[in-house]
């Protein structure tokens, strides 16, 4: 019990005195899966919104690959990013891993069927003559697909907070990809495997501390934003 | 436009075809709609009145067809955004977006790209027009079934569209909004002399708002012409029985002379006005409001060619008048007012004669007589 007072003790003294090397692991997490979380929301959107609005054979296939993606497990992502990455690997020539941006590229990997399938059941869930009416309104084909993106906005807000809470959490593919480097390619998941196995309890409690403030911060903004999307 | 001047001819499809899994569910060979009238489609579910409605407003591609707008060919699919800005549809549900009541109805005109202060300027008054300028800034979320269909015509009428087509627009509602919103819109189409094209199950409807009338069924357009012509004169059984002519009696011919023929029909029989031969095969199309029901037996003096005793088998109040189903040998079915079914005393079991002129039966040859 007393280790976790002391963990809880040692988090807020670290926030409050603004320690210099957890302050850069924070923002290098906040860096990492912002970034991550908007590359998927880019791809996400568009490819969910686009295999919502089309029918083609395999569909259902793509369907379900994108459902499964959304239950991707980490460490798998985290090796076959490194085997790409690798030296002698297809993408080796970029030279990226063990940087943060093999951790990106593995979290964004990640984050994308999440966004991808929660827009694909946003877009399908919207009324099925929504599309007509639309174009009836006069919309051009792009028109009509951004008026069905920004109607389907309220679920979008969960494929973000659900995309961004995937990898803000996730460690297998960072600490694989990203190498848990001091100073360059730490970030607070990798920092706190790496603090528990010294049995630094008091670090590792104090970033697990700092990771969930974040990550409830930034789910609250965003629900914020959400909730006051609807009109009165 | 003056008595004598030809229609202009605003839409005109031909060759139309639309198919679905190799089936062929809508095939009209030609349809014009007119500039300034309204065209009511009716017919039962499935008949293709929402395909081709579809169809004609550019949102279904056929599988042939030519279209014409004022005499321009246009593409027949979604690819004409002209043509889609020049017209508008209106559907059974409101389809409103997650916003108010005036985003809502201002949607149509920022899809075209017009200004904050253009809108500002248009919109209210077709929230006036509409009755919903008190509800403009209330979310579209929190509207009931009438004032959610008003927002979805205002949404439509405001982009001053050329042709409305309007697909069941009232059939969610229950009858007294859908009578309210009736009646306002029947008034806004006549002062803003719109065209349309509505489809309706509902013959009240097509007879409010229409100036022509369409019948269709199974994806074809079974009759087509003035409303009073289709309601009177309907082309087939499927016509008569769809626009409300309740008694239907087949028949055959036994003797004709001076333009009045006389019919038998199953339990008795009937004399009607035509050149028939005797033997051939009919149906008789009595209209419920042109029979007249009494009490006295035989009937008084009266030019009725028609008149048979009866027994009530039974009435069904319909709002304003009561539907009376009579048993004379032949089913006949009556429209009388309450006050009838209170002055002639008028309850199930009652005998009563029933009376109709020749010339209030509309006759369909069915066929010439076996040779």
């Amino acid at each position: 019990m007393d280790l976790i007072l002391e963990g809880i003790q040692k988090a807020f003294f670290l926030i409050f005195t603004l320690d210099a090397e957890v302050l850069g692991i924070t923002l290098l997490s906040l860096k990492v899966s912002g970034t991550a979380t908007l590359i998927s929301l880019f791809i996400g959107i568009s490819v969910g919104t686009a295999v919502a609005l089309s029918r083609f054979p395999g569909r259902q296939l793509v369907v379900s690959l994108i459902n499964t993606g959304m239950g991707l497990p980490p460490v798998v992502v985290g090796l076959f990013v490194t085997i790409f990455l690798w030296r002698n690997g297809p993408l080796g020539f970029l030279e990226i891993l063990y940087t943060p941006t093999a951790i990106i590229l593995a979290q964004a990997v990640i984050a994308t069927p999440i966004v991808t399938g929660i827009t694909l059941a946003s877009i399908q869930h919207l009324p099925a003559n929504l599309r007509l009416q639309i174009l009836a309104l006069g919309a051009t084909r792009v028109q009509m697909v951004w008026l069905l993106v920004k109607e389907a906005r309220l679920p979008l807000f969960a494929a973000v907070m659900a995309g961004f809470g995937g990898v803000i959490s996730e460690v297998g593919a960072s600490i694989m990809v990203g190498g848990n480097i001091k100073g360059y390619s730490r970030v607070l998941t990798t920092a706190t495997v790496m603090e528990t196995g010294r049995g630094n309890f008091d670090i590792a409690i104090a970033l697990s501390i700092i990771l969930l403030l974040l990550s409830f911060f930034i789910n609250a903004i965003l629900t914020q934003i959400q909730q006051r999307e609807r009109p009165r | 436009m003056n008595p004598g001047d030809k229609p202009l001819i605003l839409l005109k499809a031909e060759e139309l075809q639309v198919k679905r899994g190799g089936t062929l569910v809508l095939d009209i060979p030609v349809l014009e709609i007119i500039a300034g009238q309204v065209l009511a489609l009716i017919g039962p579910n499935g008949a293709g009145k929402s395909t081709l409605l579809l169809t004609l407003a550019c949102l279904l591609k056929p599988s042939r067809g030519r279209f014409s707008f004022n005499g321009r060919e246009i593409d027949a699919g979604r690819g004409d955004v002209d043509y889609r800005r020049r017209v508008a549809m209106v559907f059974q549900e409101p389809l409103l977006f997650d916003a108010t009541v005036f985003d809502n109805v201002a949607a149509g005109l920022r899809i075209r790209g017009v200004g904050r202060a253009e809108i500002g300027r248009v919109v209210p008054g077709y929230l006036e027009l509409f009755g919903i300028a008190h509800l403009a800034k209330r979310s579209a979320r929190k509207l009931s079934g009438g004032e959610a269909q008003r927002t979805s015509l205002a949404r439509a009428f405001v982009t001053k569209p050329e042709i409305v087509f309007l697909d069941e627009p009232f059939s969610s509602l229950d009858p007294p909004t859908r009578e309210v919103l009736l009646g306002d819109l029947e008034r806004i189409i006549r002062e803003t002399r719109t065209t349309a094209v509505a489809s309706t199950h509902d013959q009240t409807e097509a007879l409010r708002l229409a100036d022509r009338m369409a019948v269709m069924n199974v994806g074809k357009i079974v009759q087509i012409g003035p409303v009073a012509e289709v309601i009177n004169r309907p082309a087939d059984g499927f016509v008569a029985s769809f626009v409300g002519v309740e008694t239907v009696l087949p028949g055959r011919v036994l003797r004709s002379s001076d333009g009045v023929f006389t019919a038998a029909v199953e339990g008795g029989e009937i004399q009607a006005v035509g050149h028939l031969r005797p033997g051939e095969r009919v149906l008789c199309c009595i209209r419920p409001e042109h029979v007249t029901l009494s009490t006295n037996i035989p009937p008084p003096g009266t030019s009725a060619r028609n008149a048979f005793p009866g027994t009530i088998r039974k009435i069904t109040p319909l709002g304003l008048f009561h539907r009376v189903r009579l048993d004379c040998g032949f089913d006949l079915v009556v429209y009388v007012t309450r006050q009838s079914i209170e002055e002639l005393s008028l309850e199930e079991g009652k005998t009563v004669m029933a009376s109709f002129k020749a010339t209030a039966v509309h006759v369909i040859p069915r066929g010439a007589p076996p040779n």
